[in-house]
């Protein structure tokens, strides 16, 4: 059992008011809430060890590069990956992305095809439709079900050997779905497919195995797990990071500099151009630790209890529909009274101090599934309580009788 | 009416009220007043760019005046449209485009001015203000 008490206690900002209220803070899935004990590594940071890495000869640099690798050898246990060079730090999950879109350029050809589920993030489509005009590849999509879930019959049925790349959420933003993602990555592979992960979503909640999933690429922003903004993680299988050129040229990504030919650096330096986000890096990694710490186990045990709650709860209030209602879901309820404007309910809930996404959620084309111009989010994480699912809800009930 | 005493009597009306939730009613009232466009001005071309919700506006002349209507999906953006246009509506497209904006900070939706509200009521005012400059053009 979560002491729930003792864990809010972690995350000053818990305490603050919003337009009087108390705050109820149910964006999780937009970013997460810092807890103290990252926030003190940020400025011990700053206060003690600020320096360039793998850079200069002296002490503070070679402490703050100390830390840093320590930061990357966590990731990499956290995740499983074989070697620590296979994570690379990047500025969140959309760079990530970026890096592996780009980095396909080179490798496919007229005719070659992307797949791409149909309910991605903006940041999961966009960088692909790029590849695609690029290359002259065609993207198909993987449909879905009206319970938001993957038509698993259909991904059988567009997989074929012009595959090259799949691309899929393991855990949808606007939805709250937990992809069958291992399934998508060992039918790929029959193929001859690379998949991409976009673990954004999930990695707040589960702790995926980077060598159990057999995955290739799998991509993380540290702000959604406790972590800063600014900072985030690619995965990438060794022989696919070799194969991939680098993105950005600069410093630190060369081994050797003429004016005839510049000659890579390893990995995972090939990939990291320029001085990096040192600080956040080093942050992520104690957020890391700090989750860890909680146990992933307890973290999804407690949130499926608070999706369960204000799952029957919101289902009370009548005229409230409720998108995404697959089977495996994570702790997001994406909701719309009939009748009534997400942004309108947005826009009173804030008034009673609760913190809610509203809108498309940078998914543009699962709204036009439902045919909905956006919905109202409630995300939750492991420090929020039922009782502030009892706020959220009397808080819908006041907009909805204050809208009609 | 100018359209500063316009603007001062809405203030007036709004500083009646003690708290948020009878200013968003009152707003929500003025919704359903607001002068609505024919639905077949109701096209993409009319929306405006950069709200979280639909609005659309179509304006015309009615002789020197510029009138306004208007519509949206949401039920509070259509408060917000609706006192814009009362302030706005019958005026002469000079007067629009040099009608100060500050008495939507003294009614209390400063909130609705911050960037994360998706720039919905500054875009509103821009677009009302270049209507007005593009019949002012028409006009001379």
């Amino acid at each position: 059992m979560l002491d729930i008490n003792k864990i809010r206690e972690d995350f000053p900002i818990l305490k603050r008011e919003v337009n009087g209220k108390p705050l109820v803070y149910l964006d999780n899935a937009a970013t997460s809430q810092t807890p103290q004990q990252v926030i003190d590594v940020i400025v011990d940071y700053y206060h003690n060890y600020n320096a360039n890495i793998h850079r200069g000869v002296h002490a503070l640099s070679q402490e703050a590069t100390d830390k840093y690798e320590i930061a990357r050898q966590k990731i990499q246990k956290h995740f499983n990956a074989k070697n620590s060079y296979e994570i690379i730090f990047t500025s969140g999950t959309t760079h990530s992305i970026n890096i592996v879109a780009n980095g396909f350029t080179t490798l496919l050809k007229k005719g070659d095809e992307i797949l791409v589920s149909a309910m991605e993030h903006h940041s999961n489509i966009v960088p692909w439709q790029m590849l695609a005009e690029r290359t002259g590849a065609v993207l198909r999509v993987i449909p879905m079900n009206m319970e938001g879930e993957l038509l698993m019959e259909v991904y059988d049925e567009l997989l074929s050997d012009k595959t090259k790349l799949v691309f899929c959420n393991h855990i949808s933003n606007a939805l709250g779905t937990i992809n069958p993602i291992k399934e998508i990555i060992d039918k790929a592979h029959v193929v001859g497919a690379a998949v991409l992960i976009d673990g954004a979503q999930a990695a707040p909640h589960i702790k995926a195995d980077m060598q159990q999933l057999d995955v290739d690429f799998y991509a993380a922003s540290a702000h959604k797990m406790c972590g800063p903004t600014g900072v985030g993680m690619l995965y990438g299988k060794e022989e696919w990071l070799n194969k991939l050129p680098p993105y950005q040229g600069g410093g630190e990504m060369i081994a050797e500099v003429t004016f005839e030919k510049t000659t890579y650096a390893d990995l995972p330096h090939k990939f990291e151009a320029g001085t990096p986000n040192i600080c956040g890096g080093i942050a992520f990694g104690v957020a890391l630790d700090y989750m860890n710490h909680i146990g992933f186990d307890a973290i999804a045990e407690y949130e499926h209890g608070l999706l369960e709650y204000a799952t029957q709860e919101l289902l009370k209030i009548e005229g409230l529909r409720i998108y995404g209602t697959a089977k495996n879901k994570t702790s997001v309820i994406s909701f719309n009274i009939e009748g009534l404007h997400p942004y309108d309910i947005g826009s009173i809930l804030d008034k009673l101090g609760v913190a809610v996404r509203t809108g498309h959620h940078c998914a543009q084309p699962i709204m036009d599934f439902f045919g909905i111009p956006g919905t109202v989010r409630a995300s939750f994480c492991f420090y929020n309580t039922k009782d502030e699912v009892d706020t959220l809800v009397e808080a819908v009930a006041r907009a909805k009788a204050m809208l009609e | 009416m100018q359209i500063k005493e316009i603007q001062d009597e809405i203030v007036d009306e709004f500083s009646m009220f003690d708290d948020w939730m009878q200013r968003y009613e009152y707003m929500i009232e003025l919704g359903k007043s607001l002068p609505l466009i024919d639905e077949k001005y109701k096209t993409d071309d009319n929306i405006i760019k950069g709200c979280q919700s639909k609005v659309w506006v179509h304006a015309e002349l009615d002789d020197d005046k510029l009138v306004f209507t208007a519509d949206s999906d949401a039920i509070i953006t259509k408060g917000i449209i609706a006192i814009l246009i009362r302030a706005f509506s019958n005026q002469k497209p000079q007067d629009i485009i040099d009608a100060n904006t500050d008495f939507i900070d003294e009614i209390g939706l400063k909130e609705h001015l911050s960037p994360t509200r998706a720039n919905g009521l500054v875009s509103m005012i821009k677009q009302l203000k270049l209507y007005a400059v593009a019949y002012q053009t028409q006009l001379n």
